[in-house]
């Protein structure tokens, strides 16, 4: 949490001030929340384009309005990077969005990535003072973000963010996706020389192969990755760390400290009979066939099937944006297998009902027994077990049981499974001393995030497992504070 | 950026290329596979790497001409560069001194089996290699496998060069002669598939390098995977060798043709 006497000073600047004035509390609580513009269902099942078509300025204006600009700004302790969200949205309503955009960078390296992915509904917009204390919908925080984000980048007057002198001091980065990115754009701002090895061919991560065009488009990820640049981070395509450079490598070509943020790229699976016929695949495969690979586009080399009754299994988001991927390559029946009711589903609220609207048919309290095939080991059906709901495990959701003997077979041509993902052990298993969970997530000190390896820090899902986008930034903006920590002590 | 410093035609089909690639050729060991996309628009595909050069920063990969894809890379000519390809991936083969150790390559199966010939014979195996192809113009590598294998002996469908027969009457005629310690066999997976059930027949250890389906090739997607002692393992990083017999061949040869 930024400290109380910063917030203070900002929230006693004349312009906030007389912002508060020019409106009574009653006539903001009074306004009714924005509803964003997207695209109609039956038109958007046919295009690959952004579904969210992002708030108008009047609109943007008229829900700045909403925030009371609180003494005690509950909101930012919601958002795991610290946003100084009053600050950004006052900006809005004061007519200054660049400022706001401004505001956004301070501690955010790609707020048009967040203001569209992040589940705000369970983090900063949870924490807001409407939901708290007056029972109402909460200031639509993640919608104003991407506008004043958005606004920015379409204004061509991006601002990148201050970065102290260079230092001179070598610092790599495992992996570009949320985690590394967030962790890059902090150490170049304190003056440190960053390069980030990534093993694929394009940058961002999950950001690139695994969230679709609908939800976030590729341009914005560019344009984030773009300010990463100016701002002086070194990117490496095509470079595996702990394979194709080792731990020797970076110490002789100078590195001081290494970021491991190669994420939870390895696919679960359910390890039921049939789940190896063809037509059955990971969710990641799927994804990244379509969005890194752009099976869908006719010149692409890359092949992908087009299932006309496909069925996904899991209710997270990525299986959210599986199945409305499904959807968009022609399913004509696609449909959502998930073994506990739709209360316990872990996806976002707005994904769920935008899948809804787009015609996914959801089992749910359903399980997957095995897939049958046909004689070419092409998957043709799959057994289904109906569940009910019993007492609450560890994870606080409620246990899902099986009905005995309340099963039934489901047509299907294809199969996404999207159960969960595991650490990639790629760089776990090549660099020695690292010490790593029987998970296969990193171990690391949760304030500092360093590894049991002095100069090795690790953040997002490969310590996390499976976790969200904003989460992993958090870890890399912790674990950047930490490693220059350490860095000034040792050096 | 990888340019292409080398290209010399094995067969009609079949193409070497000397590959600028200094991290991998300092890093790479036998066994391992490199991914490589051609072009802004390729997919991505597997190529197990043929050898190093070190001190040259190259590494040599072996292409057959086989469809849209590695009809792509053999259009490349000295002077291009790979659009992308990255590595060393998967495991590197597990070399020890084993004793007799029969190396069955067939076709382009070949060329992965030469960094895996030269390495045995340096950990003072002795190296039996069988080469097999269709015909006498698919026998490549021939003049570097005998730089390392105590003897040699080659297989032709049509007996157009060496003996007439399969690989695996090459490889049964060195089990009924001598004590073979270890088989490894690297070639189209029907082919593996009959040596591994050879091999067993005489309990001998065997090793098969397999070659799925990929995409990015770093565990990320579970397309390479294969049931392996009656459990799902990825090529890409649990392999791409495994125990043979343990290996369901035929689940392996119903995935390869997913895309057919």
């Amino acid at each position: 949490m930024p400290s109380k006497e910063y917030l203070q000073a900002e929230r006693n600047q004349p312009w906030r001030e007389a912002l508060r004035k020019t409106m009574k509390n009653k006539e903001r609580t009074d306004l009714p929340r924005v509803k964003m513009p997207e695209q109609p269902p039956e038109v958007r099942i046919h295009n690959f384009r952004e579904v969210n078509l992002g708030l108008t300025p009047e609109q943007a204006l008229a829900e700045s309005h909403r925030c009371l600009d609180c003494v005690d700004p509950t909101c930012i302790t919601g958002c795991p990077v610290e946003i100084n969200i009053p600050k950004f949205i006052k900006n809005i309503e004061r007519g200054e969005i660049l400022e706001a955009a401004k505001t956004l960078k301070e501690t955010n390296a790609l707020p048009a990535v967040c203001g569209r992915v992040c589940p705000q509904e369970r983090q900063c917009e949870s924490q807001c003072f409407y939901v708290q204390k007056l029972k109402k919908q909460a200031v639509a925080i993640g919608y104003l973000e991407r506008f004043a984000a958005d606004y920015e980048r379409e204004s061509g007057h991006i601002s990148i963010p201050e970065t102290a002198p260079a230092n001179g001091i070598k610092i790599a980065v495992a992996g570009s996706g949320p985690a590394g990115l967030a962790f890059a754009g902090d150490m170049a701002k304190m003056g440190y020389d960053v390069t980030v090895f990534e093993a694929l061919h394009e940058l961002g991560g999950v950001l690139r192969y695994g969230i679709p065009e609908f939800r976030l488009p590729n341009t914005i990820v560019e344009v984030e990755i773009e300010g990463l640049k100016k701002m002086g981070v070194k990117f490496v395509t095509n470079c595996i760390v702990g394979k194709t450079i080792s731990q020797e490598d970076l110490k002789e070509m100078g590195y001081r400290g290494l970021f491991i943020g190669s994420g939870a790229g390895l696919p679960n699976f359910m390890h039921i009979p049939g789940e190896n016929l063809i037509g059955v695949m990971s969710c990641n495969e799927y994804l990244t066939r379509v969005n890194l690979m752009q099976a869908a586009d006719p010149e692409s080399d890359t092949p992908i099937h087009r299932g006309k009754k496909v069925a996904v299994i899991g209710g997270g988001n990525t299986a959210m944006d599986a199945v409305r991927t499904a959807r968009r390559l022609g399913a004509e029946k696609a449909m959502i297998v998930y073994r506990r009711s739709e209360e316990e589903m872990p996806a976002r609220i707005e994904e769920v009902k935008h899948a809804k609207e787009e015609g996914v048919e959801f089992f749910t309290l359903h399980n997957p027994l095995r897939y049958e095939g046909d004689e070419n080991g092409h998957v043709q059906r799959m057994l289904l077990q109906r569940m009910k709901l019993g007492e609450p495990d560890a994870s606080g959701r409620r246990r899902p049981i099986p009905i005995e003997g309340d099963t039934l077979w489901v047509d299907v041509d294809e199969v996404i499974v999207s159960v969960g993902v595991s650490p990639n052990p790629l760089i776990p298993s090549s660099f020695a001393g690292l010490e790593v969970t029987p998970h296969g997530t990193i171990v690391v000190d949760g304030e500092t995030m360093q590894t049991s390896v002095e100069y090795i820090f690790a953040g997002g899902d490969i310590v996390r497992g499976g976790a969200t986008v904003i989460l992993a930034m958090g870890d890399g903006r912790k674990a950047a504070k930490g490693m220059d920590a350490w860095l000034k002590k040792t050096l | 950026m990888n340019k292409i410093v080398g290209k010399e035609y094995l067969s009609d089909k079949v193409v070497k290329f000397e590959i600028e690639a200094p991290l991998i050729a300092k890093s790479r060991k036998a066994g391992h596979f490199v991914i490589v996309r051609i072009g802004k628009k390729g997919e991505r595909v597997p190529y197990t790497i043929a050898s190093a050069d070190p001190q040259k920063g190259t590494i040599t990969l072996v292409v057959q001409n086989v469809g849209k894809s590695s009809g792509k890379f053999c259009e490349l000519n000295v002077g291009d560069y790979i659009t992308d390809l990255v590595g060393p991936l998967g495991k590197a083969t597990h070399i020890e001194n084993f004793g007799t150790v029969v190396c069955a390559g067939g076709g382009v199966g070949i060329a992965p089996m030469l960094p895996i010939i030269e390495a045995m014979k340096k950990a003072g195996n002795k190296v039996i290699a069988v080469l097999a192809a269709r015909t006498k113009e698919l026998v490549i590598l021939e003049n570097e496998v005998r730089q390392f294998a105590d003897e040699v002996i080659i297989m032709t469908d049509d007996g157009s060069y060496g003996k007439k027969g399969l690989i695996t009457n090459g490889v049964e005629e060195v089990i009924q002669r001598e004590k073979v310690d270890l088989c490894v066999t690297i070639g189209p997976a029907i082919m593996m598939k009959f040596v591994s059930e050879l091999t067993k027949k005489y309990n001998i250890q065997t090793i098969a390098s397999l070659n799925t389906i990929m995409v990015d090739g770093t565990g990320m997607c579970g397309a390479c995977r294969v049931t392996v002692g009656g459990k799902t393992k990825f090529v890409c990083v649990d392999g791409p060798e495994f125990d043979a017999h343990q290996v369901d061949f035929d689940e392996m040869l119903m995935r390869l043709k997913a895309y057919n």
